[in-house]
């Protein structure tokens, strides 16, 4: 499983806060796919009710889970594939290696697929001897940078066009170290000269999964370069990596949540590919692979099934909660340390590999509800994080200073007589000390306010509830 | 309901009464106007959210126990502030789900709740102020009073029939502010980011003041603003409706 750099969020985020590419980049994406994702959204009037339909067949499937994926299993059985089941990140990395091993491969070719992170898949293969070549343009130039995604469907969101040149001087050395990389055409052409021979060389293609189809077997994928189709159909052995929740029960099903995916995701009706793969190739197909693999991951995915965090399973991975981030957009993807960024991380991430490990991600959240709003599967993420919260602050995992806080807050707050008694006194020394600057440079104990911001005074002549009984204002409805 | 000059509960909100009481005093006036008789139940200091928030459950069902019974009998609960408001409408539910006869009593609470510029609006029928103020003003909205509540274009359309006033439409009014109840503390690195970029967005627009309703952002706005140097002021929108600006601005000196 990918390593967790998450207990460190917030010396993450120091570091993407000061790092100017990454501002640069960041900011580019602020208004974008925002802009994009409203005017698909007012081009199809129906949208909001396909989000309900949409959440309604993810509910049904996830109540019925075992039906359909057992469903699943069979089809894709009868179709002359296999599906693996894998229980932990160590069985599905077993699982492919075996079926590598068995087609001798030297060279896997992969289609962009978030289950690849989770698993550590490409340090995997090369611990192994074989290997592996990102083949989504974003995943190429990370993999060429030897970084993780950033972004869940934009992975190198992060990477400025002059980075990409620089990454591709320095590997691609079969060119002449001379030629111009200044236009994003030079680059794209440049890639797809060297991924070209990749994908014929390629023994296995490794793709994820947008949907699982229970009724057909069918694995479908949602693209834009059309890498994913190369990468699934040249190669001898086409894997499909897929974590359980992608299964949905119809064809019709997966059409009806697609038409809320690219509308979400980048603003597009629908991406350039969607690409429906059943079984290996049948004798009357033109090209096909010969072998088809489901390597379906739970990874702690089940144990979501039932709990307070079902609903994070309706996700989709569109991205629209990232790109409408206030708290991302602000840090971008690293900072959050593991394979899920952005508000569907701060709940999947503490989900996956514990609220001990990750429980800074739900936190760091101003809970502005933006994610919540623009979900097309309407999951109610801060109402998660704030469960997730409980949890920490119930199991005393968080930082004690804030707890200790918080109860000693709380003890006055629920005594009101004591804390209007208190606060007329405080807030009048408080409003006499400010009233001559307006403001604080510094408070004692206020360092996390004071070293950004300065803190506005108190208005002088104490507090409403003191001024409202001086002026015997009315304190019932009959009074 | 005594629908004819309805009885409103001021929840006053928790940095209204400590740090800015003109705000509670220009709702009083607004809600005055508007027809209503107003009463300030004194069992009331904070609407439980730090708590909530912070995972502290018990004592957020402990405090909006409280709110509910010193609220009772009053036709509408009104409060300036969408956060306020927001936690009062939506939250106290959810927190009694385990306790019917509790959440029956949040529920109807919740139903009698509202933000006070959107009660003014929507509830008591107002269309226009008689206020004046000389100046270019941002209305920020507050994540909790845009999502939560719904308000948007009301304070916007009492705005507009405030003599002297010209408004202007920050570019990103959607984006949060970084405030953030505990966040801003807890994550002062990424909220100095957040209220850095929205001081950007309402200096660009070339407002002189940039309002709101609710007093968190405001103080985080505010505070970014004078830590910056600039001369942009900061008040709540309440202020500005009830024609009550006579008060120094949000961290300025008095006098």
């Amino acid at each position: 499983m990918q390593e967790s750099r998450t207990r460190n969020f917030i010396g993450n985020a120091r570091e993407a806060l000061d790092d100017g590419n990454l501002q640069q980049a960041l900011d580019k994406m602020k208004s974008g796919f925002v802009e994009r994702r409203l005017e698909a959204r007012a081009r199809l009037p129906e949208f909001d009710d396909i989000r309900d339909q949409a959440r309604e067949i993810k509910n049904h499937t996830l109540a019925n889970l075992d039906y359909y994926l057992e469903r699943f299993e069979r089809k894709v059985t009868e179709e002359g594939g296999q599906v693996h089941w894998c229980a932990t990140p160590e069985d599905a990395r077993q699982a492919i290696l075996k079926i590598c091993r068995d087609l001798d491969a030297k060279t896997v070719t992969k289609g962009k697929s978030m289950i690849g992170e989770e698993i550590g898949l490409n340090d995997f293969f090369e611990e192994n001897g074989i290997e592996p070549i990102e083949t989504d343009l974003g995943e190429y130039i990370i993999q060429l940078r030897r970084e993780a995604p950033s972004h869940i469907i934009a992975p190198a969101i992060h990477v400025l066009k002059h980075q990409v040149a620089e990454a591709f001087y320095e590997t691609h050395d079969q060119f002449d170290p001379d030629r111009p990389l200044e236009e994003p055409r030079a680059l794209l052409d440049e890639a797809r000269e060297v991924l070209r021979q990749k994908f014929i060389d390629a023994d296995v293609g490794i793709t994820g999964a947008n949907f699982l189809i229970a009724e057909t077997g069918t694995s479908v994928i949602v693209t834009n370069e059309g890498n994913g189709d190369l990468t699934q159909t040249i190669p001898k052995a086409h894997v499909v990596i897929a974590s359980l929740e992608k299964v949905v029960p119809t064809l019709e099903d997966a059409t009806t949540i697609s038409r809320v995916l690219a509308r979400s995701a980048t603003g597009q009706e629908y991406s350039v590919y969607t690409t429906f793969s059943t079984g290996p190739r049948r004798p009357e197909d033109p090209d096909g692979p010969e072998q088809y693999h489901v390597i379906l991951l739970d990874n702690g995915r089940s144990k979501m099934v039932g709990s307070e965090y079902q609903e994070m399973l309706r996700c989709i991975r569109c991205g629209a909660c990232l790109n409408h981030c206030p708290v991302y957009g602000s840090i971008g993807g690293h900072a959050y340390g593991w394979v899920y960024p952005g508000p569907m991380g701060s709940v999947l991430t503490p989900s996956l590999i514990g609220v001990d490990e990750a429980g800074h991600l739900p936190n760091a959240s101003s809970f502005c509800g933006r994610c919540e709003e623009v979900c097309p599967m309407r999951i109610p993420l801060p109402k998660m994080m704030r469960h997730l919260r409980e949890r920490e602050f119930d199991g005393k995992t968080g930082p004690a200073t804030m707890r200790t806080g918080i109860k000693m807050w709380a003890f006055y707050a629920k005594r009101p007589w004591l804390y209007h008694a208190l606060a007329k006194l405080k807030f009048r020394v408080l409003g006499a000390f400010g009233r001559r600057k307006g403001r604080f440079r510094r408070l004692p104990g206020g360092a996390g306010w004071t070293a950004h911001r300065d803190f506005p005074a108190p208005q002088a002549g104490g507090t409403f509830q003191a001024q409202w009984s001086a002026r015997g204002g009315k304190r019932s409805v009959d009074a | 309901m005594s629908e004819s000059r309805p009885h409103v509960g001021l929840f006053v909100t928790c940095l209204v009464d400590l740090f800015r009481p003109s705000v509670g005093f220009a709702a009083v006036a607004l809600l005055e106007r508007a027809g209503c008789n107003v009463a300030v139940p004194a069992a009331q200091t904070c609407c439980g959210q730090p708590a909530f928030n912070s995972g502290d459950r018990a004592d957020a069902r402990a405090i909006a126990a409280q709110v509910i019974e010193a609220f009772d009998g009053f036709d509408y609960i009104v409060a300036p502030s969408g956060s306020c408001s927001g936690m009062l409408s939506k939250h106290y539910p959810e927190l009694f789900a385990d306790d019917p006869a509790m959440r029956a009593r949040a529920e109807a609470f919740a139903a009698r709740t509202h933000e006070l510029i959107s009660f003014l609006v929507d509830i008591r029928g107002m269309d226009a102020v008689e206020a004046h103020y000389d100046g270019r003003v941002a209305y920020h909205d507050s994540c909790s009073s845009l999502r939560e509540m719904k308000v948007r274009a009301q304070p916007r359309a009492l705005l507009d029939t405030v003599a002297g006033l010209a408004r202007e439409e920050l570019a990103f009014s959607e984006t949060c502010c970084g405030f953030g109840g505990t966040f801003c503390v807890k994550y002062p690195d990424i909220s100095n980011k957040m209220v850095g970029d929205k001081c950007d967005d309402i200096a660009a627009t070339g407002a002189d003041t940039v309002l709101a309703g609710d007093m968190g952002c405001l103080m985080n706005i505010a505070g970014k603003l004078k830590r910056r140097g600039s001369a942009i002021q900061a008040r709540h929108v309440a202020e500005v409706l009830a024609g009550m600006t006579d008060t120094p601005a949000i961290g300025e000196p008095e006098g």
